[in-house]
């Protein structure tokens, strides 16, 4: 029996299955580092994008999208990396920023390139926070301090 | 488009930001601070990422893959400029160099988002979202340090009459500055050069901070065309030394 194509839609929901190894609770898909999947008789073609040109995670990320498709039975899968595409924290969808949330990190802004806005605290919700250093544990997040509760945080950082 | 042109252009991209990656990634766990000893970490890996997307977009334009043009070109092949290559030196020097060089890559990339070339253009837009937390942390610990003490401002200073002769080297001219002028992938090194004082003079206003006025920047020319400082060829045989144990495994 031949398998149908699948469509765009259940190709991305498939990989909502497939998370950001530093972040397991936010998905390729919502981390917007998808950027195309076309489908057709020839099989599927996935684009991704990395966050920050230099993340490590992105080979991993790879690897793990074709995985997640040849495990549906899919036999023509082509995973391409585009370096020249910008990637944006803009991006992020409203899973992704609740999943950013429940791994402890603070929001970027919704507009990257809008006026810079303090950073949340994740513990006590005050944005009396300061920016500490603009790099931190990975390449795309940064360390702030809560002039409230003195917390120390992370923020994923808007680009 | 002349090919050749943009692969002389590309290549100094790509090498001045491999070896300065590599330089700052030699602050790894000897940092003054460990918020410092990270910076320097995370900017060093934003380099080398930076430079492999450089030596991809080469890749296509049919040169060795990213790894190999990497790890395995002779020092003579190289055209990363003298201020990238020299050795960490002290905190103050490896900071005035970042400073220094982080300001020209700001001018650099704001003018490649207008380049002719497509590929080149997109890249250089991505690489400006990226590039502006490293031009962050430059002007801000150089503007902190500059209002501290006496032996801080004196310290930059002397950094700063040591790497500013250098830096020019980051503006030399190639037998293909004018074709890539003409061709509309990039304003003359002349013209960012004056783009990257007026950036630099307006910084540095008030931080009691000067940039030197006599100097010999003769010296620090010749990166562009193969000729190095005697630091580079050490640095890549560092560099490549796991790489050319087996250049044909796969990893």
């Amino acid at each position: 029996m031949v398998r149908p194509n699948p469509t765009r839609e259940q190709v991305l929901d498939w990989l909502q299955a497939v998370k950001d190894p530093e972040i397991p609770t936010v998905s390729v898909v919502d981390l917007g580092v998808i950027s195309e999947v076309e489908t057709g008789p020839d099989g599927v073609r996935v684009e991704m994008i990395p966050t920050f040109s230099g993340c490590h995670a992105l080979g991993f990320m790879q690897i793990h999208v074709e995985e997640c498709l040849r495990a549906q039975g899919l036999e023509q899968v082509e995973v391409k990396v585009n370096r020249n595409k910008p990637w944006s924290s803009d991006y992020l969808t409203e899973a992704g920023r609740r999943g950013l949330r429940a791994h402890g990190l603070a929001l970027p802004p919704r507009h990257a390139d809008g006026p810079d806005e303090p950073a949340e605290c994740p513990k006590c919700g005050s944005t009396r926070t300061q920016l500490l250093s603009p790099f931190g544990p990975t390449l795309c997040r940064a360390i702030h301090q809560c002039g409230d509760c003195l917390e120390t945080f992370e923020q994923f950082k808007p680009v | 488009m002349n090919t050749e042109a943009l692969k002389d252009l590309l290549f100094r991209l790509a090498d001045d930001d491999l070896v300065i990656g590599h330089r700052n990634s030699e602050w790894t766990g000897i940092g003054p601070v460990l918020e410092e000893d990270i910076a320097f970490a995370s900017m060093a890996q934003d380099c080398v990422g930076h430079a492999q997307s450089y030596y991809t977009l080469i890749h296509e334009l049919g040169e060795a893959d990213p790894d190999r043009l990497a790890f395995h070109r002779s020092e003579k092949d190289f055209r990363s400029c003298h201020l990238v290559e020299q050795p960490i030196g002290d905190y103050a020097f490896s900071l005035i160099r970042h400073f220094l060089y982080d300001l020209a890559k700001q001018v650099r990339l704001e003018a490649l988002t207008q380049s002719s070339y497509a590929p080149l253009a997109q890249l250089a837009d991505r690489i400006r979202r990226e590039h502006k937390y490293a031009r962050m942390h430059a002007t801000t610990w150089v503007r902190q340090l500059a209002a501290g003490s006496d032996e801080a401002r004196l310290r930059l200073q002397s950094a700063l009459n040591e790497a500013y002769p250098m830096a020019l080297g980051l503006f030399e001219s190639t037998d293909f500055t004018e074709t890539l002028a003409a061709e509309g992938v990039q304003p003359a090194e002349s013209v960012l050069q004056s783009r990257w004082q007026q950036l630099l003079e307006q910084t540095l206003a008030g931080t009691g901070l000067s940039l030197p006025g006599d100097f010999d920047a003769a010296a620090y020319m010749g990166g562009r065309k193969g000729y190095h400082s005697e630091h580079l060829g050490p640095m890549l045989a560092e560099m490549t030394e796991v790489y050319a144990l087996d250049p044909e495994a796969v990893w």
